[in-house]
Order: C-alpha cells, then structure tokens, then sequence
C-alpha cells in the first residue's frame, strides 16, 4: 500500500507538484495577508459525474482589493453539451469566446490559484465539479481552504424569533440585501464578482460580530 | 484581457466625465488596468500629508468625506461618479486632505500612468481636468492652480474652511435643458413646461439661446389676454437672455439674479449669447444649494423623479437637522420637522415605484411605517420597519394580489435602502410576506397577538402598534385600528403583558448609580440609550396610552403629554417623562450626527461630566415610570 502511494505522487505533473508544495509551509491567518480567489463555474447540469465545465471564472481579492487585470476567466472546451442549461449561461456550444482543452484549463487554474483561499456561493457545488475534472485527468482533489458566502452569510442575520432563517440563500438574494446590481448573473466572473462584493460585505457583518480571522471564519462550517 | 469585469467597470465609467470623452475601445483598455477597492463605513483611503498613491479615485458606490483633520471639518462629501484624489498625483504632492468612506463604499482606483496619456492625447480630457482645477469648482484647494495641471504648483495656500466655502462652490445647474423653438405656440410650451415640471423654458435657434420664457411671461402676455394661446414663442419671450458661464459659482449666480431681479440664468459654453445653451439654472436651484429650508426641501423631493436625486435632497435634511441641533431649537419642533421630510421622502418612493409599475395595483393598499419611524422619532437613518395593507379580495385572487404588492415592496424597500435606510435585520418590511397582507389577515393576526400574548407576541405588538400611514388608503388604517381597540378592550390581560414587557428592559445604571456597559460585542463597552433609556419610556407610553383606547398619537413625548392631559393627578410625572424622552432623543440624535451612526451606543468616555449628569436625571424619572406601570397593571401578578 505504502508503494503504491509513493509511485503515484512521483507520477504527477510538475505543475501539480509545485501546487502541493505551496502548502508545505504553513499559511497567513491574518485576513489581510490572504489572498482569496473567489470563483465560479458555469457547467452543463448538475450532475458531478454527467455533467462538465464549460468556463471557471475568478478573481483575486487581497486587501480588500480586486485587480482586474489578474481576473481569470477561460472558457473551456466539451464534447458533452446540454441545451437546457444553455439558456442559462448563454454559452453556446460552438460560441466565439475561445476555448481551451480541459486539462490546459486546470493547469492554467491551478497557477492561478496557488495557495489561496477559495471563495464562492455554494462553494461545494464548483469545488466538487473541479475535483471531478481533476480526476478523470488522473490528479488528486484541491487541498485549498474553502469558505462558502451561503454559510457565512446566514452567521450574518440576527437570532430572532421573528426571523424565519432559510436553509439557503441564493446568489441572487444576496445581490438583492447588499444592492449588487446582478448584470452578470450567470456569467462565472460575473458572478464571482458578486460573490466578492458580498464576501466583502460578510466580513465587515461578521467583524462586527468579533469573527475577523480565518480560524474563525472555516470554524463557522 | 478584457474580461466580463472590465467591461463591467466600462459599463460604468462611460457615464461619467471625463471617461465619456474616451472612445468605448480606449475607456475598455483602461478599465483593465484598474482596481476595485472595498472599503467600510469609516474607512481611510488617505491621510492627510500621505506621500499620493499610485492611483486616483472614482467611486462606483458609497460616498467618500474629505476632510482636515486638523480642524476636524469635512470639506466635501463625493458622490458616486466623483474623482478624488487626482490633483496630488499630477502636481506631484502628498495629500493635502484625509479621505475617509463616509458611507460602506466601492471605489475603482485608476492608475495614473495608465490614465495620464488620454489626458495629455484627448483635448476634452485635459480641459476636464484643468476645468476642476481651476478656482470655481468643487475642490477649493485647488485654487492657487488654475491651469497649472502639468505645471509646477504655486505655493500652496494655507486653506481656511472657516471663510465662505459657498463663494467656491459651482452651482448645480439642471443640465437637462428644457427648450422650445421661436415659432413654438404658447399652450404647446406650456404643455411641455407642465410635464417637465419646470418654471422656465429657453427658446433656442441653431442652439443659441435667443429668449427664455417663464411662468411670469405666461401670466403677463398669455392670461392677461394679451396674446392668444396661440402665439409664437417669440412673442412671449423676453429678450435677450442673461447669460453666464457655467463655471459660475453660487454667490454669482445670487449676486446675478438680484442684480438684474430675475429668476433664471441661462448658462452658455463660453458664458455669451452667441454661444451653446448648456443649462438653465433657477432660484430654486440656488436655494436648494444654499439652502436647507423645510419647504425647498420638501419642494425638491416632490420634484426627484429619480432616487439619487432624493439621497441628495437627505443630505440637505442632515444639514437642516444639524443647523436645528446647533440653534437649540425645541426637540418636538425638530421632530416634526425632520419626520415630516422623511415621510415625504418616502412617500415620492413609493410615488415614484408605482409610476414605474406596469399596471396599477389591482386594490388598494396602505404603506404602514412601524417602529421608531411610525412614532416619529427617527431623525438618523436607522432600520426600516414596514408593512403592507391590502383590500381585502376574493380568496382566489389572494395570493395573485399579495404577490403584487411584495413585487411592489421589493422595489420600494430597495429604493428607501438606496436613500440610506438599513434593511431591517429581522425581515420586518413590506416585502416579506408575513408583512404585507389584507386587511382581514392583519385583523386575524392582530386578534392572535391580542389573545394569545406570549414574549413573541407582545413584541410584535409592540413594533406593529405604532404604525403610521405613510401612504395610501386611510380607511383601511382606521378600520385596523378600530379592529386593535375593540379587540385589546375585550383581553384586558392584553395590557398586563404589554406593560411587562415594557418593564424588561435593563436597567440604565447599576446598584452605585454607575452606567451600565454592554458587556460584549462589537459595542462593548458603551452604552445603548436605545434599549436602556428610551425603549423603556416608549414602551410605557404605548401600553399607557392604549389602556385609554387613544392611536392617533404616536410620537412618544406627545403620548405622555396627552397622558399628562388624561390624569392630573400624575400631570407631573408624565410632564417629567415627556421632558427626558426629548432630552435623550437630542442625546442620541447629536451622538448620531456626531460620529455619522444611528447614535444607539454612545462611549462614555467621551461625554462630558455635564453630559453625564443630564443623562442620568432622566433615568429617575424612567424608574418612576415603570414603578406607575407597574402597579397599574398590576404586573406583580405574572411571571417576570
């Protein structure tokens, strides 16, 4: 058993390996030394296992501040195609955008991502389909922290009898409470980038609230 | 790379100045290169005397102060669309002002050397820039470097806030012209005058303006019967026009109208007759800039089409409120004053929401303000609390109705969260559907509370049973509140819960007399004068006041002088109570103006020991009042 782990770890790509080693060293818990990489994947359905990816949008958010230039957003290409989703995300099967071959996407994704902290609104939804992709390539799963705005956002409202809390809140109801404009719904940087508005948001209702590092914030799940 | 959140920040960019000069192709260029900046309420984006960043400013949402920190004076407040922080980096200087958000804000921080070629290769750009450089605009400090954009800067005066910063201040013109041609017929024109809501109207030919008519002119020449309504516009004008450049500043702009005893200026690109109207600016427009007197205020919010054009108009309101505050005018004057603003901000809400709709309601509706906002005492910005009354329609109809008039308050409690109402943390507004319902599902809610009082219940009460109609169909109001007496006089023990709840609160100061803190939290260590001073003193009006069976009063103060009124015999007290409910609501209202927040928690350490001792006078006469309602309804009898 102990061979068959070496031999598989000496089998993975230099890019991967360079990624694992980023998470030797231990990490910043200062929230202002992180850098969070807030995502969001636009895919055919929602089957993990039927289902692709058809784009990874994200953005890096350090200090408050989003660089737009260091955003990230490939489209990707998939033989498998579905058109009922297709009304959704407006990506079109043989559309202009250019695209990339899955694995050049994770590569290039995994680059980008580093060691850094994933945001995003339903956070398992998009991890769950990359790590799928990442293993029908043969790669193990991401080791990055995840933070999820549905579950921090819901540490953000009252204990009250009178508020009936629900057991999720959209994209799109949070966009509505922190007067996002939703231009972009359904595009995956549009999205992120709503999704780190209201992550930025989040935080500054959780400080109050004394949670302000990270330790706290993963604690919450 | 031009990605979904470029194209975004374009989108944006291209509606303001002097990004619009730019082609669509370059202003997506820039915008690449860019930054969007979080910062929170209170946030310093500079201080004073920082060496500048390598970017300027312009924000997306929010507002940003400008201020001297040394004389602890805000200089300007910018608003979505304004630069700042640009001049320093082009004349190569460390900030001369602090720039804190004064509101939660998104800013795109824009790199000079990204930024700078378009400024030197686009015209219109430069003189944009040099334009606000120049003395007549917004930021006095720039005053020693008229057209000195590229060049080395003069010394810089030292900058005095206390002297007239209205002489500097251009004025905000309506840049919207409303104009007509010379062979225009008068009732066509005064048609358009009337749509437009304006009081003056420019003839124009080939763009140049050749005369203006006003509603004067109408009157003169038109209902005198001097001319028909037929008449050509340029036989009603009054010619030539007075023109002035835009670059005008206030005091101009008034010295101007006295000077030649007329009500509106033309504003021309180069200030002649012979060149481009741009603008048409009025006494009216002066007034609201100068001034912030209730009826050009209340004047300007019937006017706002648009909810930007009413946040602007809820500055001129804090400016009133402060000035109020300063002058030491009574409270209740105040009050009614700034309530009755806030109520007609509001109401153009709604006004304005149910013009947008689609199709008007299908029954009608009242818009009920609960809480702090129904009894008037919600002079800050604070939380929304809200309901909806519906007409009562055929069951099948029901849902259908309901679900167009939470469409209806979604739009509205948006809008009011525009203008600076927080949305209620608990989901009390309109738009949840537990809160806007028909008249028999409010009765049959109201009946429950009533009867089955549990803690839940009696808060409910408590926030629901100061509604105040804003806006809408009265009967339906006074038909539930009808409803609320009858049923409260059938369950006597209705009160007893109710005036135990009111005696719940925590006490304001502890066993040596010394305040008492808030333990934890992000308000640690300060005092809430909301639940340990006025809430107690509310609670006992409104319980008091409904033994009496009397709604139409809400507003606290006013309760226990009508309850001075009902019973002599404890004219004293209540008079007291009336007195230390105005004296807190000014407490926290200036601690509010103060530190730019609802007010609700105030560090002690701050307060002077007059300002210690004044508070604490009121919380004997708070004690007193819960002792009366405590033995009135005798609440020994229930479980505290």
């Amino acid at each position: 058993m102990i061979n068959f782990f070496k031999k598989k770890n000496t089998d993975l790509p230099d890019f991967w390996v360079n990624y694992e080693n980023l998470f030797v060293t231990k990490q910043d818990q200062k929230l202002e030394d992180i850098t969070f990489v807030v995502l969001d994947t636009e895919t055919t359905g929602f089957s993990y296992e039927e289902d692709r990816m058809l784009c990874i949008g994200a953005l890096k958010l350090i200090k408050n501040n989003i660089n737009v230039s260091t955003s990230f957003e490939i489209f990707i290409h998939q033989d498998h195609y579905n058109q009922q989703t297709a009304e959704i995300h407006g990506i079109l099967k043989e559309g202009k955008a250019t695209r990339l071959e899955e694995l050049e996407t994770l590569k290039l994704f995994i680059a980008y991502l580093g060691n850094g902290v994933i945001v995003a609104h339903h956070a398992g939804f998009d991890v769950t389909f990359i790590n799928t992709a990442l293993e029908r390539h043969g790669l193990p799963k991401l080791k990055n922290k995840i933070l999820d705005t549905s579950t921090l956002y819901k540490k953000t409202l009252i204990r009250s009898n009178l508020l009936h809390k629900k057991e999720h809140y959209s994209l799109d109801e949070l966009a509505e409470k922190f007067n996002i404009s939703v231009k972009d719904r359904h595009t995956a940087l549009g999205d992120a980038y709503i999704t780190a508005i209201a992550f930025l948001k989040i935080l500054s209702k959780l400080k109050e609230k004394n949670i302000s590092t990270l330790k706290q914030l993963l604690r919450i799940y | 790379m031009k990605n979904t959140i470029s194209h975004r920040v374009a989108d944006f960019l291209k509606n303001y100045p002097p990004f619009n000069q730019l082609l669509l192709e370059e202003l997506q260029e820039l915008s690449t290169q860019i930054s969007i900046v979080y910062k929170e309420k209170d946030a310093i984006i500079f201080n004073e005397n920082d060496a500048p960043h390598s970017h300027f400013y312009i924000i997306h949402k929010g507002a940003v102060s400008l201020n001297k920190t040394q004389t602890n004076t805000i200089v300007d407040i910018c608003d979505e669309g304004d630069i700042f922080g640009l001049r320093p980096l082009i004349a190569n200087e460390n900030y001369k002002m602090e720039a804190k958000a004064h509101e939660e804000s998104i800013l795109y921080a824009i790199p000079i050397t990204t930024f700078k070629p378009y400024a030197t290769s686009n015209r219109e750009v430069g003189n944009f820039l040099i334009d606000s450089f120049a003395s007549n605009t917004r930021n006095p400090y720039s005053k020693s470097h008229r057209g000195t954009l590229y060049g080395e800067p003069e010394s810089t005066e030292i900058y005095n806030p206390s002297t007239e910063l209205l002489d500097l201040q251009p004025v905000k013109y309506s840049k919207k012209l409303v104009s007509c041609s010379p062979k225009t017929q008068a009732k066509v024109l005064a048609a358009k005058m009337t749509s437009k809501n304006v009081g003056a109207i420019l003839v124009l030919e080939d763009k140049m303006p050749i005369g203006i008519i006003t509603d004067k002119d109408l009157r003169n020449k038109i209902v005198t019967g001097q001319l028909p309504i037929s008449a050509p516009a340029s036989e009603i004008m009054t010619s030539p026009v007075i023109t002035y450049s835009k670059k005008l500043t206030i005091t101009q702009a008034q010295m101007a109208m006295i000077k030649s005893n007329i009500s509106h200026l033309c504003l021309t690109k180069d200030g002649t007759v012979n060149s481009k109207a741009v603008g048409i600016l009025s006494k009216h427009d002066v007034m609201l800039a100068v001034g912030n007197n209730p009826t050009v205020l209340i004047k300007a919010i019937k006017r706002a089409t648009r909810t930007k054009e009413i946040k602007q108009v809820r500055k001129g309101i804090m400016m009133l409120l402060r000035g109020y505050l300063d002058q030491n005018i009574p409270m209740t004057l105040i009050s009614k004053i700034i309530s009755e603003l806030n109520d007609a901000c509001i109401k153009q809400i709604i006004k304005n929401s149910l013009a947008k709709l689609d199709t008007p309601p299908p029954v009608t509706f009242a818009w009920l303000a609960l809480g702090s906002q129904g009894r008037s005492e919600q002079l800050l910005h604070t939380d929304q609390d809200n309901a909806l009354v519906f007409e009562d329609v055929a069951p099948e109809d029901l849902e259908e109705t309901r679900a167009f008039f939470i469409h209806f308050a979604k739009q509205v409690t948006q809008r009011l969260n525009v203008i600076g109402y927080e949305y209620c943390p608990a989901e009390m507004m309109a738009s949840n559907p537990s809160w806007c319902l028909s008249l028999s599902e409010w009765k049959k809610n109201v009946t429950t509370w009533i009867t089955n009082p549990g803690q839940d219940e009696v808060l409910l009460s408590s926030i629901f049973f100061d509604y105040n109609n804003v806006y809408g169909n009265h009967d339906l109001v006074s038909d539930l509140s009808d409803h609320i007496f009858k049923t409260a006089k059938n369950y006597p023990s209705f009160f007893l819960h109710l005036a135990s709840g009111a005696l719940q609160n925590p006490s304001p100061t502890g066993f040596f007399r010394q305040f008492l803190v808030e333990q934890d939290g992000a308000n640690k260590d300060s005092f809430d004068i909301k639940r340990r001073a006025l809430m107690p003193l509310t609670d006992a009006a409104r319980v008091l006041l409904l033994s009496h069976s009397i709604k139409s009063i809400n507003y606290t103060a006013e309760r226990f002088e009508k309850l001075a009124e009902l019973e002599p015999n404890n004219a004293e007290l209540f008079i007291a109570a009336s007195y230390a409910t105005k004296a807190l609501l000014k407490f926290r209202t200036k601690q509010g103006l103060a530190h730019n927040d609802s007010g609700r928690y105030i560090s002690l350490n701050k307060l002077t020991k007059a300002e210690k001792i004044k508070l604490k006078r009121t919380f004997r006469t708070i004690k007193e009042i819960q002792d009366l309602v405590y033995i009135r309804f005798k609440v020994s009898t229930l479980l505290r």
